[in-house]
């Protein structure tokens, strides 16, 4: 965690509110989506019985026993559905904090940060020799913080769409019917886990000293702490 | 400008609180991967408050997101599917030795207790409807079901004003199910007889079954002997065993 500048003075980061909602997050997330491996041995596919099922690469998998949370269905639905409040309650209340604060200025992808986002996966690509110049985050990052968001609130809608396909039809609907839904939230769960190992790669490649600011909150490393 | 956006400074001084927060988030990732590892379900501790929780989400489900008038999305019977899995406890189906004695039994907290024979209960208002049948297992099929009413049954038994719960009892192994009144008035909740244009097969209840396109399949109760109303919230055979009680989807 070196700094070829030389040592720097801490510049507080990240907001009590930011840091707080992130780590319930990834706990919260961790026994979400494993306790959403063992409610999928419920029933490994996806179509009404009798099919036609929709196409999917896991169909039938059982998950490895260690990945799993609840012990069977029952014990792996009241997890679930017990995890559900906290997880709805931490992505509303960053939401909250991000638009009071105006942070979210820092983190929403916008079209204006189309020229800057190339100009970053040129970075990356090695088409170009220097990082782009950036604030807070570069525009791939807000990007890629906007998107997480994003898929954070398909996870609870699909989820709703599933949990109660009845008195919330028109949710259902929209993503398809119950088994398309189904179908687009176990997804959300493959893009979760993608998302995290990049993100946790490359803090640890790219600005290790972020990891020190998501959790005290001060950060002293190589980019801008704000916009 | 807020104040948070505004940069703070202080100085650098040693890393150890950097450390000891490394340390903690270690434990906490360190307890999360335990408690996935062992496919746990809270343990002692834990799996009480979880099924306190479900209480609470049976609450959400039953004031907050039950609409007592709203009906669930029905098909044609053109669209039903081609197979529909049955399920009970029994090790084999579970028949009547003599299905002509067999009688529902509508008792408990009611101004008129009532006996009914099937030809009794095919006499009242008939419902007819197909719709899509949801199973906990995350599985789903469409059928076409017959029968009749459960509000046409609380119609002629006048359930006593203290009475909020109903309690449906099979001869499958002692299978039953609680419901509340309001999904048992709604419109689509019927005992049914018939399904797919035919007689109620034994694989799915015969001679009788609870069905509802309001809650999940292990709240419709096959092979039902009798219904009774109780002021106090009955359980059931699974729900018993940590599914969520309400059920309703």
């Amino acid at each position: 965690m070196t700094d070829e500048q030389g040592p720097r003075p801490f510049v507080r980061r990240h907001h009590w509110m930011v840091r707080i909602t992130h780590w319930v997050t990834v706990v919260v997330l961790a026994g979400m989506i494993t306790s959403g491996l063992q409610i999928y041995e419920g029933y490994a596919r996806f179509g009404n019985r009798g099919g036609p099922y929709l196409p999917n690469p896991l169909d039938g998998t059982a998950f490895p026993h260690w990945s799993r949370l609840g012990g069977w269905l029952a014990g792996a639905l009241n997890w679930h559905f017990a995890l559900m409040w906290p997880l709805v309650t931490a992505g509303l209340l960053y939401l909250g904090y991000l638009v009071k604060s105006g942070e979210w200025r820092a983190l929403l992808f916008q079209p204006r940060d189309v020229r800057g986002a190339l100009a970053m996966a040129a970075y990356y690509l090695r088409l170009r020799k220097e990082h782009p110049p950036q604030g807070k985050h570069n525009p791939l990052q807000k990007l890629a913080y906007s998107s997480i968001y994003a898929l954070g609130a398909l996870a609870v809608l699909t989820g709703l769409a599933i949990y109660k396909p009845t008195q919330l039809g028109w949710l259902t609907a929209l993503f398809g019917g119950f088994q398309a839904a189904r179908y687009w939230h176990f997804w959300t769960v493959w893009i979760f886990v993608a998302f995290t190992i990049t993100h946790v790669v490359l803090v640890f490649v790219v600005d290790p000293a972020s990891l020190r600011a998501m959790i005290t909150g001060w950060y002293r490393g190589r980019f801008p702490s704000h916009d | 400008m807020t104040d948070t956006q505004k940069p703070r400074r202080r100085d650098a001084q040693t890393p150890s609180v950097d450390r000891r927060a490394f340390v903690k988030f270690g434990v906490a990732g360190g307890v999360a991967s335990l408690v996935a590892a062992c496919g746990w379900d809270g343990g002692g501790a834990i799996r009480p408050l979880l099924l306190d929780w479900s209480r609470v989400n049976d609450w959400v489900g039953e004031k907050v997101l039950f609409s007592p008038t709203h009906l669930a999305r029905t098909y044609s019977p053109g669209e039903r599917s081609a197979m529909l899995p049955s399920y009970f406890i029994s090790g084999t189906t579970p028949m009547l030795d003599d299905p002509d004695r067999w009688r529902l039994r509508v008792q408990g907290m009611v101004e008129q207790a009532l006996d009914l024979s099937l030809d009794d209960l095919m006499r009242l208002p008939r419902v007819s409807y197909t719709v899509k049948h949801h199973c906990v297992e995350g599985w789903s099929a469409i059928a076409s079901w017959h029968g009749v009413p459960v509000s046409a049954i609380v119609e002629r038994c006048r359930p006593l004003r203290t009475a909020r719960y109903i309690r449906f009892e099979s001869f499958d192994a002692g299978y039953s199910n609680g419901w509340d009144l309001a999904s048992a008035m709604h419109p689509q909740t019927i005992l049914a007889y018939g399904m797919n244009d035919n007689p109620l097969p034994p694989a799915h209840g015969a001679p009788l079954r609870l069905y509802s396109p309001t809650k999940l399949g292990y709240k419709l109760t096959k092979y039902l002997v009798s219904m009774t109303f109780t002021d106090t919230r009955p359980g059931g055979y699974w729900e018993d065993q940590g599914y969520p009680w309400f059920g309703g989807i």
